[in-house]
């Protein structure tokens, strides 16, 4: 009897402290979301039940562009950073001089405004710019890098130097935690820096990987700020990502049309958290 | 002798990427030190398609010059005004979400109520959502309260995200429950228990939430672009995006400005930024 009523005292304690929070959060995403997922099917006269929304979403040549454009980019971004991140974080993490000036080098680029450093790349990739003039003085035809098919390419790089950082403090962080005995075990039973890199680094690193390999899609969405303060609103097609099309959507104030494009990448994100967080599950009882 | 001499040259190779990571920023830091003539004749042509002529990179300048700083920061208001416009629109999304976020971590953290883990699981969901996906459930509840256009649409939305609930929780897992479970036999409220016990040892987490709240939101493209149409509300970070010929000669000066406050605090809180990163391992 009084165990419930002090479970009630903290119930109701909780629901205080969580009320500002829940009240917000239902009405700026919760329940506006579950709208969202009504309208997006929806009709748009009569507001009956239909796939129309979805249908003529994924025949619309400009989110068909869009939605490839975007998951190619991430497809080949993020195994890209992964990969220099986790190079930069076994180098740094032997010994090294000054390491921690080191570290907030690379992490710097994290902080900077995106749309500060935006000259910088017109400089550098501009029909006029630095890179086309080195490969004019060294007899190379120079490249519209901005409006042709390098367009992807000059994304990749400004994402990799955005958020390398980042990466590099999360497998710092995975690094450390794995004990020192067993590389000494290792050491004692004559195992070489090849076996001990796969053996023991590399296998105790992977719930890090995992993480890392989650917030680097995540993060692989936010390059559409850099490609906007580039390139505009309509930039060259090969980079033309989800955002552009969902603002373009917004603008011709098509709810019903960016509702089911929200339902749709939702759905994908769940099934990538989902399928990321089942094989982490399995990786770790195999490795039990 | 040879002990050195990897570690050293491992040193080296890190140094170099350290400083082609850096050159951006560099580059930037030093043509806002170039008279405005001086930008003009190197970066004039920039955008234009009908040239030969290229760009003139340049490291250091002829002339150090403050002219660009003057115009930015005495002479013309408009870009102090944008500034301004920047800084209203995230102080009190920090300082919103920081109170809001401190109180509902407490409850997911350190209380038990049904539902708690169904409720953190939306929470989370939300949290990982790409901005794509949120500003569809944004838009439709500003637009029905009447705040498209108003500072307020980026505003609230921000104060109520998901993200310092999630950071905070973690850093409320940490406090041993020892340590309520005394208070509560000294006889102490949920309230107290709260104010004396669990806020003290947050702290650096509220830390480490600022400074990521601030790089986040100090970055903000997407919100403004469609909330805002009137470009006089637009933050810094817009404007920049729309550098046009009468203005490129003072953009690397508005640049730097930019810069500046997120930079200074990330050196000057640089541990809880990064305690911060690893303890969410999300949002960047």
């Amino acid at each position: 009897m009084k165990l419930r009523r002090l479970a009630r005292r903290e119930l109701l304690a909780a629901l205080c402290f969580l009320a500002p929070s829940l009240f917000g959060f239902s009405v700026f995403y919760l329940i506006p979301f579950g709208q969202s997922v009504l309208t997006s099917f929806q009709d748009r006269i009569g507001g009956s039940f239909t796939l129309v929304n979805y249908e003529e979403l994924l025949l619309s040549s400009s989110f068909q562009k869009a939605a490839s454009n975007t998951f190619w980019f991430t497809a080949i971004s993020v195994p890209i950073l992964v990969a220099v991140s986790l190079l930069l974080a076994l180098l740094l993490n032997q010994r090294v001089f000054i390491r921690n000036w080191l570290r907030t080098a690379y992490v710097l680029p994290l902080v900077v405004p995106v749309a500060s450093i935006v000259l910088v790349w017109q400089i550098l990739f501009d029909w006029n710019g630095a890179l086309n003039a080195v490969l004019q003085h060294f007899g190379f035809d120079r490249q519209d890098w901005m409006k042709s098919e390098w367009a992807g390419f000059v994304i990749v790089l400004v994402y990799v130097w955005k958020n390398i950082g980042y990466n590099v403090i999360l497998f710092l962080a995975g690094l450390q935690n794995i004990p020192d005995q067993y590389y000494e075990i290792a050491d004692l039973e004559g195992a070489g820096p090849v076996r001990k890199l796969f053996g023991i680094t590399l296998t105790y690193l992977t719930p890090t990987t995992f993480l890392v390999v989650l917030m680097s899609v995540l993060n692989s969405f936010k390059v559409f700020r850099e490609t906007y303060l580039v390139a505009g609103a309509y930039p060259y097609d090969r980079i033309y990502m989800m955002q552009h099309y969902m603002n373009n959507m917004f603008l011709s104030l098509d709810i019903q049309k960016v509702s089911s494009a929200a339902v749709l990448m939702a759905l994908c994100i769940m099934a990538l958290v989902f399928v990321l967080f089942r094989t982490e599950r399995i990786f770790r009882s195999y490795m039990e | 002798m040879k002990q050195w001499v990897t570690p050293l040259l491992r040193s080296l190779l890190l140094i170099a990427i350290a400083v082609l990571l850096l050159m951006p920023v560099v580059l930037n830091v030093v043509s806002s030190f170039m008279t405005e003539r001086e930008i003009l004749a190197n970066y004039g042509m920039l955008g234009k398609t009908d040239t030969s002529v290229f760009v003139n990179l340049k490291w250091i300048p002829d002339w150090v010059s403050f002219q660009q700083y003057d115009k930015v920061l005495i002479a013309t208001p408009k870009f102090l005004y944008l500034f301004w416009n920047s800084v209203w629109l995230v102080a009190p999304i920090i300082i919103g979400q920081a109170v809001v976020a401190t109180l509902a971590a407490f409850a997911f953290g350190k209380l038990r109520f049904p539902g708690r883990n169904g409720l953190f699981f939306l929470y989370l969901m939300t949290m990982l959502m790409p901005f794509q996906v949120t500003l569809v459930p944004n838009y439709l509840m500003v637009d029905r309260l009447g705040l498209l256009n108003h500072s307020g649409s980026i505003i609230l939305p921000g104060v109520f995200a998901a993200f310092g609930v999630f950071l905070l929780r973690q850093f409320m897992l940490h406090i041993h429950s020892a340590y309520i479970e005394a208070a509560k036999m000294d006889g102490a409220g949920y309230l107290r228990i709260f104010v004396s016990v669990a806020l003290p040892m947050v702290k650096p987490g509220i830390a480490a939430l600022i400074v990521l709240l601030f790089v986040d939101y100090w970055n903000m493209v997407e919100q403004p672009l469609i909330f805002l149409q009137d470009a006089a509300m637009q933050p810094l970070s817009v404007f920049l995006s729309r550098i046009q010929e009468e203005t490129l000669g003072v953009s690397f000066a508005v640049s730097v400005v930019y810069m500046t406050p997120m930079v200074l605090l990330f050196l000057s809180a640089e541990r809880y930024f990064i305690e911060g990163i690893q303890l969410s391992g999300v949002k960047g």
